[in-house]
């Protein structure tokens, strides 16, 4: 496992130069009001769902056909990921947690550039928001039921937590029904969501 | 509709759906421009000679195509006399010290700028 980026002593955070100019430009046009932040995160939503989670949806589709694949995904993620061609400085350290009936898995995480965006994306307004990443730790059944999602009273949920070390991607359980449909149709099952843990694959016929 | 700008810059890396981007400061560079135009700093044709001549003068062409973005997005913010090139610098340095002071994990925010050097509009 490799460090694309080197990591201070002091464990300090690093942006890159052209990241630094960008905050820079932002911070300006903010403060002297020809930007709104929030206007910026509604212009970027609109484009992120076809960034990564395209990316994640092939990972999950094959982790699904391939029983082989989906070995190496859960011994090592990030090197199964990459075999996809999605890697990134983002996406170093990646784990897969995989859902069952028994387990259900939800991942959240804090407003810095830690995020596995090679598979998932840039993040979603609601992810960075400070109520979501407190009420998924402290009531995460209660953030499932918002997403419109009922879990049987029988199923666990685990929240997970990203740090700068580890990121994670949530393997969803394969609809049922869908033993027939070839890789590529199984990918578009997969929504941004239920790789976040906050949604379910849609249906078999449900397919955007 | 920012598809119709986006028809008039052929060389934006997109796929069947709109711009795709390789790191997250490229959608906010994206964005930024989006968001200035539709402001009315700049029109969208002012915008694409800006981005043309960059990339013309380029010291490589072939460069990322969003670092190209970055620079012409830049040039013009500073041709309108938003802000000067010593201002950005300056801010850019802020947000390095304000990097290097977080712990890796943390939300980096520009008030944790050890020396705390935030210009007033």
């Amino acid at each position: 496992m490799t460090h694309a980026h080197h990591h201070d002593h002091d464990h300090g955070s690093e942006l890159s130069e052209a990241a630094l100019r960008v905050r820079a430009l932002e911070t300006i046009l903010t403060q002297k009001g020809y930007i709104d932040p929030a206007a910026l995160d509604a212009i970027i939503e609109t484009y992120e769902t076809k960034i990564g989670p395209r990316n994640g949806a092939r990972v999950v589709a094959k982790a699904w056909t391939d029983p082989a694949y989906k070995a190496r995904l859960m011994s090592n993620a990030t090197s199964a990921i990459a075999e996809l061609g999605y890697s990134g400085r983002q996406g170093e350290h990646m784990r897969v947690v995989e859902n069952t009936s028994e387990l259900h898995n939800i991942v959240v995480c804090t407003l810095c550039s830690c995020y596995p965006w090679p598979v998932l994306g840039l993040p979603p307004v609601w992810y960075k928001s400070t109520p979501y990443r407190s009420r998924a730790v402290m009531d995460p059944r209660g953030v499932l039921n918002d997403f419109g999602v009922e879990l049987p009273a029988t199923t666990k949920i685990r929240v997970w937590d990203s740090t700068a070390e580890m990121r994670y991607l949530v393997l969803p359980m394969r609809p049922e029904g869908t033993e027939t449909l070839s890789e590529d149709a199984l990918a578009d099952l997969i929504t941004r969501d239920s790789m976040i843990g906050t949604g379910l694959p849609l249906k078999k016929g449900q397919a955007r | 509709m920012i598809s119709d700008l986006l028809i008039a810059l052929p060389t934006i890396p997109r796929d069947g759906d709109g711009p795709v981007f390789q790191e997250p400061w490229e959608a906010q560079a994206f964005a930024m421009v989006v968001a200035l135009h539709g402001k009315g700093l700049f029109t969208w044709g002012e915008w694409v000679e800006t981005l043309a001549q960059t990339i013309q003068s380029a010291d490589d062409p072939n460069d990322a195509y969003y670092h190209h973005w970055l620079n012409a997005l830049e040039q013009i913010v500073i041709a309108k006399n938003v802000t000067s090139p010593e201002n950005l610098h300056a801010i850019e340095d802020a947000w390095d010290r304000a990097a290097r002071a977080t712990p890796h994990g943390q939300p980096i925010e520009l008030t944790n700028d050890p020396a705390l050097i935030v210009t007033k509009a």
